[in-house]
């Protein structure tokens, strides 16, 4: 079931110059959305921009009853759409079409689930650590950007029993430099206890971990962010090249992903850019 | 509700509005979010005889209220079609409309041959004027004997209506379609994309990998009016007009152009549900004008002089 809202702006906390966390007033969306799904958002009426863009549902937000109403999107600027969410004001209006594609499938213990995060791919973690909070799942957060003051929302996933392990560019918090050196690390303490690991971010990143991980036999599902014109299957515009036969297949990304089993990538034809 | 059905040939449509070829994949997937049977027609992706891979990403850009997209037809074949996609989009209801393409014009009589043996096929369109392949589509549709062979062959190898879609990247459109009228067509459906091109000013490069697209969406509407227009003038056979249409007012436009039914493209893309708000815009719009049938509003433009300010 896919809705299209037209969701109230209820809050808009901008936690830098260029991220912030939109609030809106979607109970359809929120009710239906699943963990790691995304919603394609037109971010004001008229033609330009034309296009709505995708987004992972960031929270699912609930009522004092525990009933869904919402759903908050983590926005970084990026270009005109992302500069007039990042800019949306209380009461004004966002359309929603959701929610979106191929659900994180939660791993069940005594399994553990790593979910490595970079930047704005922070994202689609949210929901994924509340199903696992759910099952009983033991969990940690990789999570890497350039500054302390860049690192968002952690408490969303100490909240839930989620461990931390941090980095910075800087090292002004955790461990300095890439969140791959931490991740690494822990790779190598496992012991053969099972894990599977859930990334977001880069695409460097994500491949650095698929890659890493494959050394252990640890499973990587990765969640991508291509340009995407509709979101629905129609344009073909989000293709990411999986493995088939010798030259692999062009998929697209917003039906049969975000999701994707990184083992099943072709990762040298996927754009760097993120 | 008023009268809503238009008529292509023998093909009767219950509406005019039909979704465009590239822009709602097989139809099927947009079964979840819309009733497909409530749609005058769906044109599928284009098809080939084999699967096409299309062109590596980026494939789109946005541009001022427009797009461009360099897909490269990528594409599942014609058997594919026939067996995976065509028995759901008959079950569904829907008037199927296929796009077919060829690198050669016996790929297109094939291509249509197999269409015509298939169960539930309603026309096919030819594509003749896709801007963003080496092969096939525009080396018919920007030669006039290229366009009348072409045709011409199809006609032989099926009963099925035909309909060229005619690229707007020619000098005079209409001599296009005179040439698809004269070799059997039975429709004309326009216009495919305007051929662009954008450029990242940082890096120098190209927006697309495939450096150029087609530029679609509102942008490039009046055009396509103007098109149509003369289209219609040309000749005897319904033309279906597309290029922009995002409202009901769009729509109405380009049949009081002369288009006896309207496709829609890349507004699809921005509104999945923007099916439901048409049709019953033009439903309104026909009763403020005490209009009977939507038909009566093809080629109804008043060319007498304006009203002044």
């Amino acid at each position: 079931m896919i809705v299209d809202v037209s969701a109230e702006v209820l809050e808009n906390v901008r936690l830098s110059p260029e991220f912030n966390v939109l609030s809106l007033a979607a109970p359809a969306v929120a009710r239906l959305t699943r963990p790691g799904q995304f919603v394609m958002v037109r971010v004001r009426p008229g033609l330009d921009p034309l296009l709505r863009r995708p987004f992972s549902v960031f929270e699912i937000l609930r009522d004092d009853a525990g009933q869904p109403r919402g759903i908050s999107l983590l926005n970084k600027i990026a270009g005109v759409g992302t500069g007039w969410l990042y800019r949306a004001e209380p009461g004004t209006r966002v359309d929603v079409l959701g929610p979106l594609g191929q659900p994180f499938a939660p791993v069940d213990p005594p399994a553990e689930a790593w979910m490595v995060a970079g930047g704005v791919g922070l994202a689609p973690f949210a929901t994924l650590a509340e199903a696992l909070a759910l099952r009983g799942t033991s969990m940690t957060l990789f999570y890497g950007a350039r500054t302390a003051e860049a690192l968002y929302r952690t408490d969303l996933f100490e909240r839930l029993g989620a461990r931390l392990s941090l980095s910075t560019d800087d090292g002004s918090r955790g461990a300095h430099g890439r969140i791959t050196g931490p991740l690494e690390q822990a790779l190598d303490a496992l012991d053969g206890r099972p894990v599977t690991i859930y990334a977001c971010g880069p695409t460097p990143m994500m491949r650095a971990v698929s890659a890493l991980a494959a050394h252990r036999d640890a499973p990587v599902f990765v969640s991508l962010e291509p340009v995407m014109g509709c979101g629905m299957g129609g344009c073909y515009s989000c293709v990411v090249r999986v493995q088939a036969g010798e030259r692999g297949r062009f998929v697209r990304s917003c039906l049969e992903g975000p999701v994707f089993d990184a083992s099943t990538l072709v990762w040298e034809a996927l754009p760097a850019g993120h | 509700m008023r009268d809503l059905t238009v008529q292509i040939g023998s093909l009767r449509l219950t509406n005019p509005l039909i979704a465009a070829s590239g822009c709602f994949g097989y139809g099927v997937e947009y079964a979840g979010a819309i009733d497909l049977s409530t749609l005058g027609g769906v044109a599928v992706k284009g098809l080939f005889l084999a699967e096409r891979d299309g062109h590596a990403p980026p494939r789109i850009v946005e541009t001022p209220a427009g797009m461009l997209n360099a897909i490269g037809l990528q594409g599942i074949g014609v058997h594919r079609f026939v067996a995976e996609r065509l028995p759901e989009l008959r079950r569904l209801g829907a008037t199927v409309f296929v796009n077919i393409c060829g690198s050669t014009i016996d790929e297109y009589c094939e291509v249509a041959r197999v269409l015509s043996d298939a169960e539930g096929v309603a026309a096919l369109e030819l594509n003749i004027s896709c801007p963003n392949i080496k092969e096939g589509g525009l080396q018919f549709g920007c030669s006039l004997t290229g366009t009348h062979d072409v045709v011409s062959a199809v006609r032989k190898v099926t009963s099925l209506p035909i309909i060229p879609k005619l690229t707007p990247n020619v000098t005079d459109v209409a001599s296009f379609a005179r040439a698809s009228e004269e070799a059997g067509a039975d429709a004309v459906s326009l216009v495919n994309t305007f051929l662009a091109m954008a450029i990242d000013v940082e890096t120098r490069r190209p927006k697309l990998t495939n450096v150029l697209g087609g530029l679609s969406g509102p942008a490039i509407r009046p055009i396509a009016v103007r098109m149509v227009w003369e289209c219609a003038q040309a000749v005897k056979l319904p033309v279906i007009g597309m290029g922009g249409i995002a409202t009901t007012d769009d729509v109405v436009e380009f049949m009081l152009a002369g288009a006896t039914a309207v496709q829609v493209g890349t507004a699809n893309f921005v509104d999945p549900f923007i099916w439901t708000r048409l049709l019953s815009g033009l439903d309104t719009y026909l009763e403020r004008h005490d209009i009977g049938r939507a038909a009566d509003l093809v080629g109804a433009l008043d060319l007498g002089h304006p009203e002044p300010a």
